[in-house]
C-alpha cells in the first residue's frame, strides 16, 4: 500500500495560501467594513454624529457638542461611553459595533473644535449622605432635571421648528449617562456650572462642598432606579395591525373613511396601492389606502421628535386576499422602537389606539 | 488542488457568515438611515429625486406634510415625503405578502433645518426582524443597499 504524506513545509504553504486567498477575498469584496481605524474622526464623526449633532457639533435633533464649556469640562471617557452606549430612550443610539480606534479618533476630532486638553476625572465614586442630597436635588435640580432624574422635556433640538433653548437638561438617571460620568465630573459640573445654560455653580449659590457631595451621592443612587423593559415589552408587538371585514372593498373603504373622521382626523387622499405606478385605470382596484392626518396630534409629535415623519401620513390599508377583506396598518407601538425616545413612545401608543379604534370602526 | 479547493470553499463560505451574523439583528444605530446633506433644502430634494430614479425606482409622488401643517396654522420648516417604488416588485410582493403593504411603497423622509437637509428612513433592513419569510430577505437587503446609494448619490 502506498501512502501519501505531506511534508510539514508543504502544509505550512497550502494553510498560507489559503490564508492569503481568503484575506484577498474580504479585503476585494469591502467585507471587511468593520475594520476600519484609517478613517479619519472627523469623517467617523461625519458619518455617525453629524445627522444629529450637526456639522461641527453645532446642534440638530441631538444637542450641540461644540459648546466650550462642555467639551472643556468632560472626559474622554465620558464622551467613550457615550458613544458605545449612547442614551437609552433619549434618542443617542447606541454604537456597539464601533471599534475603540474609530470611537478614540471621534473623540480627538471632538477635542479639535477647543483647541484644549482633555481634563481628567478620577472614577473614585464619592461617599457621602444620598438622602441629604436628595433633599438639595428637589430644591435646586428637580426643576430642570425632573422629580427622577428624567431630564427635560424634548429629547434635542432641531432648527425646523422653534425651541425655547439651545440646550435640554440631561436625562440624570439615564443608564448611558450614569455610565459615562463619573462622580468626580458631575461633582466637577456642580461646582464650575455650565455657561451659557440654566446651570449655575452651586459654590456660588452658597452650597458647601459636602452638600455638593451629597447631591452627587443622590445621582448616582438613579442607577438602583433604573429597570427599563419597555424597550422589551416594545419590541415584542406585531409590525402591523390587521382586522377582517366583513364587508366588501369599496364598503370597508367607504366605513374607513367614517371610523377615520370618527378619530377627528382629517381625510387627505384616497387611492389604489398602484396608482402613480401603472397607467390609470389599469390598478389593482381591490388594494385601497386611505391617507389622512391629525395635524393637531403631528405638531406635537414633530416638536417631540422631528424624525416622526416616517410613520406620515397616517394611512390604513384595504385589501382582498384569497376571498377576505383585510384592513392594515403600521403598529406605531412597534415602529416606536427604532427611535430611541421614550416621549415619543407615548405618542405612539396613543396613535396605536387611534389605529385600533378606527380598524375595528371601519369592520365593525 | 485539494488545498485550492478548500480555500475555495472558504472564500465561498464568507458571505453567508456575514448574512447570518446580519439575520440576527442590525446595530441599533443602523435601525434608521439618516444622512445630513450641505445644500438647502429644494437643491436637495430635486437631488433625492433624481437619484431615486438613477437607482431604478419609479416616482410615485412627493407629501408635502409642511403644506397641511403649515395650512393648520402651524409653523415648519419644509417637510415632505418621496414614495417611490417599482411595479412589478410592489405588484408581486402585495400578492404574495399582503401583510407586507402597510410599508409599500417604499419612503424617504426630507426636511430642512437651516440651511441643510435631512434625509431619513427606516432601514428596510429592519423588515427581517419583522417578516421572517426568507423569499423576502433578498429584497430588504437590496433596499437597503438600494436606500444608502440613493443618499449617498443625493449627498453627493
Amino acid at each position: 500500500m502506498h501512502v501519501k504524506t505531506a511534508s510539514p513545509t508543504g502544509n505550512f504553504f497550502r494553510i498560507g495560501v489559503s490564508l492569503i486567498l481568503v484575506f484577498w477575498f474580504i479585503s476585494t469584496t469591502g467585507l471587511a467594513k468593520a475594520s476600519s481605524g484609517a478613517a479619519p474622526g472627523e469623517q467617523l464623526f461625519s458619518d455617525n454624529c453629524a445627522v444629529c449633532h450637526g456639522n461641527g457639533g453645532k446642534g440638530g435633533v441631538g444637542v450641540p457638542l461644540a459648546l466650550p464649556d462642555f467639551i472643556n469640562n468632560v472626559d474622554d471617557d465620558y464622551l467613550r461611553i457615550s458613544i458605545k452606549k449612547g442614551r437609552p430612550g433619549r434618542v443617542m443610539p447606541s454604537f456597539p459595533s464601533m471599534d475603540e480606534t474609530q470611537i478614540s479618533a471621534i473623540v480627538r476630532y471632538m477635542r479639535s473644535w477647543m483647541g484644549k486638553p482633555a481634563p481628567h476625572f478620577s472614577r473614585t465614586t464619592i461617599s457621602a449622605d444620598a438622602r441629604k442630597g436628595k433633599q438639595l436635588y428637589q430644591q435646586r435640580c428637580a426643576t430642570c432635571h425632573g422629580a427622577n432624574g428624567e431630564g427635560g422635556k424634548g429629547t434635542g433640538v432641531t432648527f425646523s421648528r422653534p425651541r425655547d433653548l439651545p440646550i435640554l437638561a440631561p436625562a440624570l438617571n439615564n443608564p448611558g449617562f450614569l455610565a459615562a460620568a463619573s462622580d468626580e465630573m458631575i461633582r466637577h459640573t456642580l461646582v464650575k456650572g455650565r455657561k451659557g445654560t440654566p446651570m449655575a455653580s452651586f459654590l456660588k449659590q452658597g452650597l458647601s462642598h459636602d452638600d455638593i457631595n451629597n447631591v452627587v451621592a443622590y445621582v448616582r443612587s438613579f442607577d438602583k432606579q433604573n429597570k427599563n423593559t419597555t424597550h422589551d415589552k416594545l419590541a415584542s408587538e406585531p409590525p402591523f395591525l390587521v382586522r377582517e371585514s366583513g364587508y366588501s372593498v369599496e364598503q370597508t373603504v367607504k366605513n374607513l373613511k367614517d371610523a377615520v373622521l370618527s378619530a377627528n382626523m382629517r381625510l387627505i387622499r384616497t387611492q389604489y396601492l398602484e396608482q402613480g405606478l401603472t397607467p390609470p385605470g389599469d390598478e389593482n382596484k381591490k388594494q385601497v389606502i386611505v391617507y389622512s392626518c391629525g395635524f393637531n396630534f403631528l405638531n406635537e409629535a414633530l416638536k417631540v421628535d422631528p424624525r416622526v415623519g416616517l410613520f406620515l401620513p397616517c394611512r390604513v390599508t384595504v385589501v382582498e386576499h384569497k376571498g377576505k377583506v383585510l384592513v392594515m396598518s403600521v403598529n406605531p407601538k412597534r415602529l416606536s422602537v427604532v427611535f430611541n425616545n421614550t416621549e415619543l413612545e407615548r405618542l405612539c401608543d396613543q396613535m396605536h389606539r387611534t389605529y385600533v379604534d378606527i380598524l375595528e370602526e371601519a369592520t365593525l | 488542488m485539494k488545498f485550492l479547493a478548500t480555500s475555495l470553499i472558504l472564500v465561498l463560505l464568507l458571505p453567508l457568515t456575514v448574512f447570518a451574523t446580519d439575520a440576527v439583528g442590525i446595530d441599533p444605530a443602523q435601525e434608521l438611515l439618516m444622512v445630513r446633506v450641505n445644500n438647502t433644502f429644494p437643491d436637495t430634494m430635486s437631488a433625492l429625486q433624481n437619484a431615486v430614479v438613477k437607482q431604478g425606482y419609479q416616482l410615485i409622488r412627493v407629501q408635502r406634510v409642511d403644506v397641511g401643517l403649515t395650512k393648520s396654522g402651524y409653523k415648519t420648516a419644509e417637510y415632505r415625503i418621496v414614495f417611490f417604488g417599482k411595479k412589478k416588485e410592489i405588484r408581486n410582493l402585495s400578492k404574495k405578502h399582503p401583510t407586507l403593504i402597510p410599508f409599500l411603497p417604499l419612503k424617504i423622509v426630507i426636511y430642512a433645518e437651516g440651511d441643510e437637509t435631512i434625509l431619513l428612513a427606516t432601514n428596510p433592513a429592519k423588515l427581517r426582524s419583522f417578516y421572517p419569510d426568507k423569499s423576502l430577505a433578498s429584497y430588504f437587503t437590496r433596499w437597503e443597499r438600494d436606500f444608502r446609494a440613493i443618499m449617498r448619490r443625493t449627498k453627493s
